[in-house]
């Protein structure tokens, strides 16, 4: 009895595995988030939040600084647990996934993070080589031509042998972007790709990520304040505000919108819906030193 | 008075959450720790020179002024019953079963132990853990296992050199200094010392060796991940690793009377 019921668990959890790596339904959604709950303990961080992520296109998560765009992207990857509502990945609840699967599904992501997070101990070439070190069995050869090439394409074949240490920060985000993409992910996330690039690798860069999409048929996911690059790289753009998306479409639909918030943001004004100022007792009262209590 | 038993009640079940939380963190580690021999043993053996490297000096240091303060109070007590002869053995008891496993552990901790609290916290702190999740790597397994292990290996190796840079300290002090002659200093040793002694010492070390590795990486995993909150784990790790391997060293010489 008991062992009869232990082998319907293995088969469910089996079949379970056989149907999130070969199913995977071609649906046009590649991500779909829904009515995401997610709070950081005394505030709601997101509620009710949905939003649909399609596959092949550049999508770009906006918003001003604190409305949780990093920490949307870790919930989309799991590295955080949202208290409500579900996250699908290819119609995968991903929540559902084992360790190994979530590991699996994960290699088909790319993710550059706001600070690069390159690991500290090994050398810029080892840094981009550790991904295929760790999940593939090529030869030293081929993995040192994979990550030239890599190197190549951001501009920084020749800090191959420099430590993470003796990089630039423009320079070390575009080594972690080396990095993200060297196991050729279908989903690449960018988590304030633009920050810190000069002009000119600030081109080469967006150029890059126009062209991966295109060419290789990658879905991106974009988090930027840059209103501007945004504009010429994404195709769909959403604007999350106070936990929801507040608006979302083409960047010129968004560009064109109505919506006093929208345009707030789009134009970098001051004053409107969205408080420039993190929730704070009176400015007055709290300079006159009143007790506020 | 309802408020004081409030706050115990709430610190007990915070103590018995965090201790919890700290079993099933040993037993991850564990878990992990047989494929590391087989797959990766270069890892391990990279990160035993870490840590033992770091420790190694300060270790032979301490090691020998112990061996020699120990003798020069054993010869001047001795001196006493006209005992001189004992000097060897009386530092040789104390630096084996005692001071060797406990003064290593705790200048560990403070050399090896809190560079690799600092080392995991950085990481956590500029998401370098985070990262190799990411890249669907585990950190537990890349990162924590390996130098855990290394710890643990290294401790039982620094606290026989300790005992035996102290038993040549305690032979400077004993017959150079003192001329107690060398044969019966060397002979009372190896008549009183039994195996059974050399033991307690050995599992000693093993014991604190996992404990002070365990602290070390547990605060480093569990750091509040800012410049602050490094310093403070950092810190953390010398106080809680030297309270507990005082309190185990009493436990378990309790054990092998
Ligand atoms: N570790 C944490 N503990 C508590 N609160 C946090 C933590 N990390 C982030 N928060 C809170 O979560 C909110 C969202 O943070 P998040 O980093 O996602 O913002 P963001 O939109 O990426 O901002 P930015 O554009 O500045 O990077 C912030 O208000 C912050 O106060
Ligand atoms: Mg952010």
């Amino acid at each position: 009895m008991l062992i009869g019921f232990q082998g319907l668990l293995l088969f469910c959890a089996a079949t379970d595995g056989l149907g999130f790596q070969s199913l995977g339904d071609y649906s046009e959604n590649l991500i779909e988030i829904r009515d995401l709950k997610y709070s950081r303990e005394p505030r709601p961080i997101f509620e009710n939040l949905n939003l649909t992520i399609r596959r092949g296109e550049i999508t770009a998560i906006m918003g001003p600084s604190g409305t949780g765009k990093t920490t949307l992207l870790r919930l989309i990857t799991r590295q955080l647990i949202p208290q409500q509502g579900a996250i699908y990945v290819d119609g995968v609840d991903i929540a559902t996934l084992t360790q190994a699967q979530l590991y699996t599904m994960r290699q088909r992501f790319g993710m550059l993070f706001q600070n690069g997070a390159l690991l500290t101990d090994l050398s810029v070439f080892e840094n981009v080589a550790f991904p295929l070190r760790e999940h593939t069995a090529l030869t030293n050869r081929l993995i040192r031509h994979i990550v030239l090439t890599k190197l190549h394409a951001v501009g920084l074949r020749g800090a191959a042998d420099m430590m993470p240490s003796e990089l630039s920060g423009g320079m070390a985000r575009r080594v972690a972007l080396a990095r993200a993409m060297v196991m050729d992910p279908d989903i690449l996330i960018y988590d304030e790709p633009f920050v810190g690039l000069d002009p000119i690798s600030m081109g080469v860069i967006v150029r890059l990520v126009r062209r991966m999409n295109d060419a290789l048929g990658i879905t991106s996911i974009i988090v930027s304040h840059d209103v501007e690059e945004v504009a010429t790289v994404a195709d769909r753009s959403f604007l999350l505000s106070d936990g929801k998306v507040a608006a979302s479409g083409r960047p010129e639909e968004l560009r064109t919108a109505n919506s006093e918030l929208v345009r707030q943001f789009m134009h970098g004004m001051a004053d409107g819906p969205v408080a420039f100022h993190y929730d704070a007792p009176g400015y007055a009262e709290q300079l006159l030193g009143r007790d506020t209590e | 008075m309802n408020r004081v038993f409030q706050d115990i009640y709430e610190n007990a079940v915070e103590f018995a959450r965090t201790f919890g939380a700290f079993q099933l963190f040993f037993l991850r580690l564990i878990r992990h720790s047989p494929g590391m021999f087989v797959g990766r043993f270069n890892v391990i053996v990279m990160q035993v020179y870490n840590a033992g490297a770091l420790s190694l000096v300060i270790v032979m240091v301490c090691g020998f002024f112990v061996g020699a303060v120990l003798a020069l109070q054993a010869y001047s007590n001795m001196a006493r019953f006209n005992a001189e002869d004992w000097t060897g053995v009386a530092a040789a008891f104390a630096l084996v079963k005692e001071l060797g496993p406990v003064m290593t552990a705790i200048l560990f901790a403070g050399r090896a132990g809190t560079a690799l609290t600092s080392e995991i916290g950085l990481m956590k702190a500029t998401d370098q853990l985070s990262a190799m999740e990411m890249m669907a790597v585990n950190p537990v397994k890349r990162v924590l296992v390996p130098r855990f292990l290394g710890g643990v290996i290294a401790m039982p190796l620094l606290a026989a050199v300790f005992s035996a840079i102290g038993m040549f300290g305690a032979h400077l002090v004993g017959v150079e200094l003192f001329q107690v002659d060398v044969g019966s200093f060397w002979q009372q040793i190896q008549l009183t010392v039994r195996m059974q002694d050399v033991n307690e010492g050995i599992i000693k070390s093993v014991v604190f060796g996992i404990a002070a590795s365990l602290i070390a990486v547990w605060e480093g995993y569990n750091t509040v991940p800012t410049a602050e909150g490094v310093g403070r784990a950092t810190t953390r790790t010398v106080v809680i690793t030297a309270i507990t391997i005082l309190v185990f060293d009493f436990m378990i010489t309790a054990a092998m009377i």
